[in-house]
Formats: C-alpha cells, sequence, structure tokens
C-alpha cells in the first residue's frame, strides 16, 4: 500500500476538530525522596501521534505507567476520553481503549503468537470457564469470530502471517516487538501507548515498524502516544512532540519548533557542548 | 500425497482433532478402552496384576491431576494441598453418602465443597508466589490433615469411614468391572474439558498469569479474579477424584491424603509435562505403572532369594526414585514434550535438517 503524501496527511490532521483525547494534568510522581515526575501537564489530540522523547531517566516511561495505572501518581489527574481515570483500576484501563507495548517485551513467551494476540482480545470476548470448557454454540462462534478478525485485520496487516503457530520465546527480536504491536491492536484500542518500539531494530525493521504505527494512525484512526530514542523516525511520523528532562516537561510543540528550541539542544547536549553548538563548531 | 497441513477453514485449524489419522487413532483408543475390561483377566493373570484396579485408579487420579496441571501447569500457581483437598473431596461425599445422599448429588458436592475450601486456602495466592506460596498451601495440607484426624465425630478419625459404593437408580457399581465405566467417562469429561478451558478465553487468561501477571493486567485480566478461579476449578476437579476414591475404595482414612499424596501429585504432573493436557495422563500412567512394574522383578528375586526380601522392597522404592530423577535430568519439560520431540522427528523423517 502506498504511503499516503506528507501533504496529504498535514491536510487531514489539519481538518479534523482538534479535540483532546488523553490530557495529563500536573503528575507529580514520587518514589521515596526521588521526584520522578514533578507537575507533567500535556494533551494528546485524537487522531495525532504524539511523540515524547527526552534523555534517559527523564521519565517518560514513568508517564506511560502512570496512564495506564502501574503507577499511582501523589498529585495530578489524568482524563481519557473526557473520563477522569486516576481512580481505575489498572486491569480496567484495557476495557476503556487504552493498549500499550513495553519497552523490554512483555509477551507470554510460552504461547504461540495467534495465542498471544487473542490474548489481547480478552475484554471483548464474553466466553467464562464454563461456556468455554463445554467450547459448542457461543462460545465456539465467538472464537472463530476472534481468530478471523485477528487473521484478517491484523496478522494481515503486520505481515506475520508465517510465525502465527510458533512460539513466542523462540523469534528473534524484531518479530517479537511486532507481536507486541498486534497483541495492542487486538485490544481494539482508541490510544495505542508504544515504549520505544524501535529500539535495538536495523534500519529496515525499524521502517516497517513505522509504516505499521502509520498505516494503524491512518487507517484505523488510533491516536499513538510514541516514545522513542531515534530522532529520525520521531521527527518523520510525529505531529506533536513533548520533551521531558528531570521529570518536568520542558517544550512542547511541532517536531521542527522542537528541535530548534534551546532547552531542548541543551538537555541533549549538555549546556556547554550546545554553546559550541551555537557557534557552529 | 500431502506434504503437509492445509487447513481452508478457522474451524479445521482450531478442532482438536484436526487430521483424519489422529481420528482414526483416537476412535481406535475409545474402542480399545471400552472392550478392555471384558478382556482384562486373561490379561491380568498372565501380567500378575490386577489391571481392572491399576485402571481405576489411574482414571481417578487423572482426574485430580488434570486439576492440579490446571493450577500449577497453567495458572503456575503451586500447591502442596491437592491431597488433603482431595481428602476433603472424600470425605464430603462419603459423609453425605452415609446420610443418603444419591451418588450422583454427592459427586458434585464434594467437588463444590473442595472448590470451596480449596479458594479459601487460595487468597494467600494474590500476594505470595512460588516457593512462599508452596509453604502457605502446605499449610493447609496439614490444617486439613489433622481435621481429618481428629474431628472424629465427622470423619471417623483414623478408624475410618465407611462409604456405601455408588449407585445410579437401580445399577450399583460394586466391582471393578463395573466402577471401570464410570471413572473412564468421568477422567475423560475432565480431559476435555481442561482441553477446552485452555484453548479458550479462560484458559488463556491463565497462562497470562502464569507467563507476566503485569502485561496480563493491562490487556484487561483481572489477577485476582484469575487466581481464584484457577484454585477453584482444580480444587472442584480434585475434589471429584477423592469423591471418586471414596466410592471405590469404599473406605477412607486420613491415612491416604497426606502430604505425601500431595507430593505425588505434583510428582506426576511434572514427570508428565507442567502445562499439557497430555501430560498430565502421562504422569499418571507413569506414576501408577512403574512401582508395579517394578514389583515383578523384585518378587522374582524374592522367590530366589527369600532372606534378602526386605531389602528388595525397599530397592522399589529406591529404583523408583532414581527413575524420577533420570527423568527430571534428562526430560525437564516432562513425557509430553518428549512425545512431541519423537512426532517431530517422524514427521520430517528421513529428511531430519
Amino acid at each position: 500500500m502506498p504511503l499516503p503524501s506528507a501533504a496529504g496527511q498535514e491536510q487531514r490532521k489539519d481538518s479534523i476538530s482538534t479535540k483532546p483525547l488523553l490530557i495529563v494534568d500536573d503528575i507529580h510522581l514520587r518514589f521515596g525522596g526521588l521526584n520522578a515526575l514533578s507537575g507533567v501537564s500535556f494533551q494528546v489530540q485524537q487522531g495525532h501521534i504524539q511523540a515524547i522523547i527526552g534523555p534517559n531517566g527523564a521519565g517518560k516511561t514513568c508517564i506511560l505507567n502512570c496512564i495506564c495505572r502501574f503507577y499511582h501518581p501523589h498529585k495530578g489527574r489524568i482524563v481519557f476520553d473526557d473520563k477522569d481515570i486516576s481512580k481505575v483500576p489498572t486491569h480496567r484501563v484495557a476495557e476503556l481503549g487504552i493498549a500499550r507495548s513495553f519497552q523490554n517485551i512483555e509477551l507470554f513467551r510460552g504461547m504461540t503468537v495467534l495465542d498471544n494476540i487473542k490474548l489481547g482480545h480478552h475484554v471483548h470476548m464474553h466466553s467464562g470457564f464454563l461456556s468455554g470448557g463445554v467450547y459448542l454454540g457461543k462460545a465456539r462462534r465467538e472464537e472463530m469470530r476472534v481468530r478471523a478478525e485477528i487473521e484478517e485485520r491484523i496478522i494481515d496487516l503486520l505481515e506475520i502471517e508465517a510465525i502465527r503457530k510458533q512460539v513466542v520465546g523462540t523469534l528473534p527480536y524484531g518479530l517479537q516487538k511486532r507481536v507486541e504491536l498486534a497483541r495492542a491492536l487486538a485490544m481494539r484500542p482508541k490510544i495505542l501507548l508504544l515504549d520505544e518500539p524501535m529500539a535495538g531494530m536495523n534500519l529496515e525493521e525499524t521502517e516497517d515498524m513505522a509504516r505499521f504505527i502509520l498505516d494503524v494512525n491512518e487507517e484505523w484512526d488510533v491516536t499513538v502516544v510514541l516514545i522513542e530514542h531515534d530522532m529520525g523516525v520521531v521527527m518523520d511520523i510525529s505531529d506533536n512532540v513533548v520533551v521531558l528532562d528531570f521529570g518536568t516537561k520542558i517544550a512542547q510543540g511541532s517536531p521542527q519548533e522542537v528541535s530548534k528550541n534551546p532547552h531542548v539542544i541543551e538537555a541533549y547536549l549538555g549546556a556547554e557542548d550546545a554553546a559550541y553548538s551555537k557557534l557552529g563548531l | 500425497m500431502p506434504c503437509g497441513l492445509f487447513f481452508e477453514t478457522y474451524q479445521k485449524d482450531e478442532s482438536i482433532f484436526p487430521t483424519l489419522w489422529l481420528r482414526v487413532w483416537m476412535i481406535a483408543l475409545g474402542i480399545g478402552l471400552l472392550i478392555f475390561p471384558f478382556v482384562a483377566q486373561p490379561i491380568s493373570d498372565w501380567m500378575g496384576m490386577n489391571m481392572l484396579n491399576m485402571l481405576n485408579l489411574m482414571f481417578i487420579y487423572i482426574v485430580g491431576a488434570h486439576g492440579l496441571n490446571l493450577l500449577t501447569g497453567y495458572t503456575g500457581q503451586i500447591s502442596l494441598g491437592h491431597g488433603a483437598f482431595m481428602g476433603v473431596g472424600a470425605y464430603t461425599a462419603g459423609i453425605l453418602a452415609n446420610m443418603g445422599w444419591p451418588f450422583w448429588l454427592a459427586l458434585p458436592m464434594a467437588g463444590f465443597m473442595t472448590a470451596a475450601v480449596g479458594m479459601i486456602f487460595g487468597v494467600p495466592s494474590l500476594r505470595l508466589r512460588g516457593l512462599y506460596l508452596a509453604i502457605a498451601t502446605m499449610a493447609a495440607q496439614f490444617i486439613l490433615d489433622y481435621a481429618m484426624r481428629n474431628w472424629s465425630s465427622l470423619t471417623g478419625g483414623s478408624s475410618g469411614l465407611t462409604v456405601p459404593a455408588a449407585s445410579i437408580g437401580d445399577f450399583t457399581f460394586d466391582s471393578d468391572f463395573k466402577f471401570y465405566f464410570l471413572a473412564l467417562a468421568l477422567a475423560a469429561l475432565a480431559t476435555l474439558y481442561l482441553k477446552n478451558v485452555t484453548r479458550t478465553r479462560t484458559g488463556r487468561a491463565f497462562v497470562a498469569v502464569r507467563d507476566r501477571y503485569l502485561s496480563a493486567e493491562v490487556i484487561g485480566v483481572n489477577l485476582f479474579k484469575y487466581r481464584i478461579m484457577s484454585f477453584g476449578i482444580s480444587s472442584f476437579m480434585v475434589g471429584i477424584a477423592g469423591g471418586l476414591w471414596a466410592y471405590y475404595i469404599t473406605i477412607i482414612s486420613d491415612e491416604h491424603f497426606t502430604m505425601w499424596l500431595s507430593v505425588q501429585y505434583l510428582a506426576m504432573i511434572i514427570v508428565g509435562g507442567l502445562g499439557s493436557v497430555l501430560g498430565s495422563i502421562y504422569g499418571v500412567v507413569f506414576m501408577v505403572t512403574l512401582p508395579e512394574l517394578l514389583r515383578l522383578p523384585a518378587e522374582a528375586l524374592t522367590n530366589l532369594y527369600p532372606d534378602i526380601f526386605v531389602i528388595f522392597s525397599s530397592l522399589r522404592e529406591m529404583v523408583f526414585g532414581v527413575i524420577v530423577i533420570i527423568f527430571l535430568i534428562f526430560e525437564p519439560d516432562g513425557l509430553a514434550a518428549r512425545w512431541h520431540t519423537i512426532r517431530a522427528y517422524w514427521k520430517l523423517w528421513p529428511f531430519s535438517y
């Protein structure tokens, strides 16, 4: 499938009404005496690809962990789809339409690719331990429906037909990352939180992954929050970038704006090197 | 000639026995198992052991081993209390039978009672994992064991409890031959149930809890619910096994449901294969047959050298232990994994590269 041109993409995104899907409002998170996040606020617009960047230890993953309720912020509020989710238990976040992938792959290693993806569909299925145990009628039809949906929408999109029966633990790293994306997609998310989906990938795999993220964003209209260290990818595919450093937001804006921001350059290069780079040395 | 499996519908791909040959073999096995009791007598005489009795025990243990495999193999929660849970099922069935309850009602009640007890002792699993959970369930084993021995008014204490033979309508399962069909049906039912649960939503959630409970939570699996549910289903099955045991043996005492039985159950599923439906069956067959097979040479040698009978009887246990250890070293994934390896080899033969 041909990629939509950058101009067309800009046009489409401008035409949709800018309604924030996710609002992170003044989040404070402390571990003992360490302030992991001190007053971070930003909004993610519906349909955008929102990048979060920052040096190591800036608190990027902490933000994602707060959104999917692994961490409980000491102060602040997270609003998703006009609903305050600050008190929602962790296992109910999936039902709201929040899916995520992890920095270190968190797949179910002993299961096949297909079973992993089916598990992503867990909250949209209804069979219990009785109807499942009998495996007739409703439970059986449901299994078949899920199988067809996964095969035809997700496995086809991500081009993992050949490995669907393989056990996940035996797959190479790049494919595991792709399976993790597949599992997240099976959750029929409204928003997809991706924690370094391209880390440790070669150029070709990175390009594939970038294409999948764009496809999902364009065709399924899924909003994406992306943590990534590969600046080339961030600059190319994201609509908006948030820059974190030491648990505070130091800049937000379009990729072009952010890359020229002196605070960002300073955070990435250090004050001294930033001064040299201004002089062009 | 087909050179692989090429399914054209999802139904076919997801069926338990996808190929014609597999179905043929399964039907053959089914017929064989149904015919067996009619020809069991000569075989038993020839082998020098009571085959029907052995198979009945196997079927009973298969129901229980499936239960423990669901908990330990699939959900990853170790339990050292399943021996006592089986006892709870046996005593429930026995006491209800003595109160005049019919068999078809007392047996499910044994399951429900054990499920309730198992779920209560499963609550620590919310906080404890691995060795810590093993110790917590071991406490359940000792508490229940103590209750069974000392609550004499209810359980008959160490003198035991007599249970009438199972009967449905006018038909009484009062011999090995008759009981065989009852036990076979329940073992088959338990196997089918476990297979179905593990290939649908609930079973996948169990494995998710086992493999990575954090990402299980992210995809919407309620850890509390599934951990307790796993204890419940598992204890239910082991309770049914206990009830069957009570109706089969017809005299139950606390001696049988000790720590040793719990360890035996664990050994069955570990030798057979954790997290595999076939594994618990292989494990039970192995653990029940091996001591019997070892008895034969021991008795033959005893005839030759009567004086050292004492040594040989303990030698049997030792050889048994050594074989289990050898299994764990050379096939830590159990007999089911070995079976898969053999099958894969023949699938590729003679082009094994």
